[in-house]
């Protein structure tokens, strides 16, 4: 960046701003360590990381309320950590352990939680999409102060399943907040090949549905767009949606040998990346200095060590339990 | 099982007693609704709901939009959000649109979750040929979704059993499909005063018989009934043994009626090729191989999209004579 790095506007508090940005860190590097456990093969399958998009999810939290629920897509360890499922369990189910969220089931892609309502992991893009409109109908039915935020891609838009859950939630003017995280590639296609019409707020307007677009890499900015779109849907003004503006900067899965993209395309996102924008916002603003990065970096580090140890120290789930869960058991 | 209403007991149809069951269910938990195409104002298209929109309100009995995958799905979520969701998909046609809902969703998400998120949701639909609705609308596809673990499939094939599966699929805690014979809607039987919840776990035999059984479900039970019947005339003692449930399979059931008869044949609106009756053919040679006599016969829909005409559609599905001479064919010993 050549130009100086804007201070904070005097109306943001400064504990959470530093606070925000801790949740970025912490997610970013949470995902750097899952890279390297994937490389030692203690994780495997698929693992898309999150990094670069962090300011979305890190917005979108704020707004979210304990009796809501996060119905995301495959690439959700974030939003999995910034729910508040704790680290330890998180790891542990990507190592395919006992101690995991889903017992090792899920894995990397599927992440569950239900003290927290966080209803997967979905990895059929747009498939959670109608699952939160019926979440949404659950608590309009019930009279129950719930919104359903339901996160996926902008590859996403391409997929019935979401004019049909858009033209639904509309319908029924429905609490639900649609989150698309417009990284601008649906694995290796481009947003402008795979849409016709690429400004995809329109989408959302041609059903009626309150629509913004804002910078994903700014984390103010998305969590102000998730507080307007929570305020709209919780008054009862049916359901929104917001198009983050982002970037990945890391391949799509671990397979991806990124043919479609150059390194400089890259590079130029780095540089504009969401944690180096808001450092140097905090340092302009004086929040932030070497030593309070290094003590909150250590912090997190110690976390993710506990992690990862927790995840290693854990039990397989054993092969005779394979069967259990296709069915409740209460009822067996 | 004869029609006539005896003491305690009444006729009915299909129609009425599928009613009845939604009726019972809606009366009895604020949490049960009614979701799918035309399923209020219209009456439902098999007209199973007529007059709900009334009694029950907009709320309860909720016309959709032409999006299967929307809708099911959204059953799906209202089902982890605390409600009852019954969801009407018109036809099984129409259900592959939902496929990806019924089973990269419904089916997974509670084994996916380690055991955190069950979907108690129950998904009617009308299935089978008959009516002359030619190739998008005539299929029997129940054995699809009887092939994946984590979904409950029934075949309700009478009136105590359309009314009284329902009852229990919304029980469950999680996802039963319930397919309705599109023939059958007219049918009239005969239901106890007290009618209630069946179990939707167990086979039953419909007719007594020891020289051939009749292994079947849901539309084509009544004609191994009807075949059962010529087939005595002829001196052939035949029993009919009715699945009632195509996930889980009542094995117990279908090697105990193996066993006293020594000779089947299954009937299954299904094509042969990878179908339900395939399946079960293949668990009689693995768990009742030597209690046979002669190889497992099969009448199934033949292999073509079902056809408009009349006489095409008749040739192509099961029929009561293709039926009789199956069993004729494996009591004479020539399976």
């Amino acid at each position: 960046m050549n130009e100086a790095p804007k201070p904070l506007p005097d109306n943001v508090d400064g504990e959470h701003a530093l606070a925000l940005f801790t949740e970025m860190v912490r997610v970013r590097r949470f995902e750097e360590k899952c890279a390297e456990m994937y490389s030692k093969g203690a994780i495997r399958g698929f693992l898309h990381l999150y990094i670069g998009e962090e300011a979305v999810g890190t917005g979108i939290m704020q707004s979210v309320a304990p009796q809501d629920a996060v119905v995301a897509t495959y690439r959700e360890h974030g939003h999995a950590l910034l729910r508040g499922i704790p680290m330890n369990v998180v790891m542990a189910e990507m190592f395919g352990k006992q101690e995991g969220c889903c017992r090792g089931r899920g894995g990397s892609m599927h992440l569950f939680d239900k003290d927290t309502h966080f209803i997967g992991g979905n990895a059929i893009v747009g498939g959670g999409m109608p699952v939160a409109v019926g979440y949404a109908l659950a608590a309009s039915m019930r009279g129950q102060d719930a919104v359903a935020w339901c996160i996926f891609g902008e590859g996403a838009m391409a997929e019935g399943e979401f004019h049909e859950s858009m033209n639904l939630a509309a319908l029924w003017q429905l609490p639900v907040v649609f989150c698309c995280e417009n990284n601008f590639y649906a694995m290796g296609t481009a947003l402008e090949r795979s849409e016709s019409e690429t400004r995809l707020v329109e989408k959302a307007r041609s059903y009626k549905v309150t629509a913004e677009v804002v910078d994903g890499m700014d984390v103010l900015a998305t969590e102000a767009a998730a507080r307007r779109a929570a305020e709209s849907t919780r008054t009862g003004n049916g359901p929104y949606f917001i198009e983050f503006q982002t970037y990945r900067f890391r391949a799509h899965s671990m397979f991806d040998a990124e043919r479609y993209r150059c390194r400089e395309e890259v590079h130029e996102h780095e540089l504009h990346g969401p944690l180096r924008i808001f450092a140097a916002r905090l340092q302009a603003s004086g929040l932030l200095d070497d030593e309070k990065r290094a003590a909150l970096e250590a912090e997190i580090a110690a976390e993710i060590d506990a992690a990862v140890a927790f995840a290693e120290a854990g039990t397989p789930e054993p092969v005779g339990e394979l069967t259990r869960y296709v069915y409740s058991e209460a009822h067996v | 099982m004869n029609s006539t209403a005896t003491e305690g007991m009444r006729e009915i149809t299909y129609r009425e007693a599928a009613r009845e069951a939604l009726h019972e269910a809606l009366t009895n938990d604020d949490r049960v609704f009614l979701m799918g195409e035309d399923v209020g104002r219209y009456g439902g298209s098999y007209a199973v709901s007529l007059g709900f929109l009334d009694e029950f309100g907009p709320d309860r009995i909720r016309d959709t939009p032409l999006s299967e995958s929307a809708f099911v799905g959204a059953g799906i979520g209202a089902a982890i959000g605390g409600m009852r969701p019954i969801v009407e998909v018109m036809t099984v046609n129409f259900s592959l649109l939902a496929a990806d809902q019924i089973i990269n969703t419904a089916a997974t998400y509670l084994h996916m979750s380690g055991g955190q998120f069950n979907v108690p949701l129950v998904i009617r639909m009308a299935t089978g040929g008959g009516l002359q609705l030619a190739a998008q609308h005539s299929h029997s596809l129940e054995n699809l979704y009887a092939h994946v673990p984590g979904l409950k499939v029934v075949v309700p094939g009478t009136v105590e059993d359309v009314r009284g599966m329902l009852l229990t699929a919304l029980a469950d805690p999680d996802p039963v499909l319930i397919f309705e014979h599109i023939l059958l809607y007219n049918r009239k039987g005969v239901l106890p005063v007290q009618a209630g919840a069946v179990d939707i776990d167990q086979a039953r035999v419909r007719r007594e018989g020891t020289q051939v059984s009749l292994i079947t479900y849901g539309g084509s039970l009544w004609k191994c009934l009807d075949a059962a019947e010529v087939l005595e005339q002829q001196g052939i003692d035949a029993e009919v043994l009715d699945l009632r449930t195509l996930r889980p399979l009542d094995d117990a059931s279908i090697m105990a009626t193996v066993t006293k008869t020594r000779r089947v044949v299954i009937v299954d609106e299904g094509w042969r090729s990878g179908g339900i009756s395939a399946e079960i053919t293949a668990r009689i040679h693995e768990q009742a191989f030597y209690e046979l006599d002669v190889p497992v016969q099969r009448v199934c829909t033949a292999e073509v999209p079902i056809p408009y005409a009349k006489q095409l559609e008749e040739a192509a599905l099961p029929q009561v004579s293709d039926i009789v001479a199956a069993a004729q064919r494996v009591v004479n010993g020539h399976g």
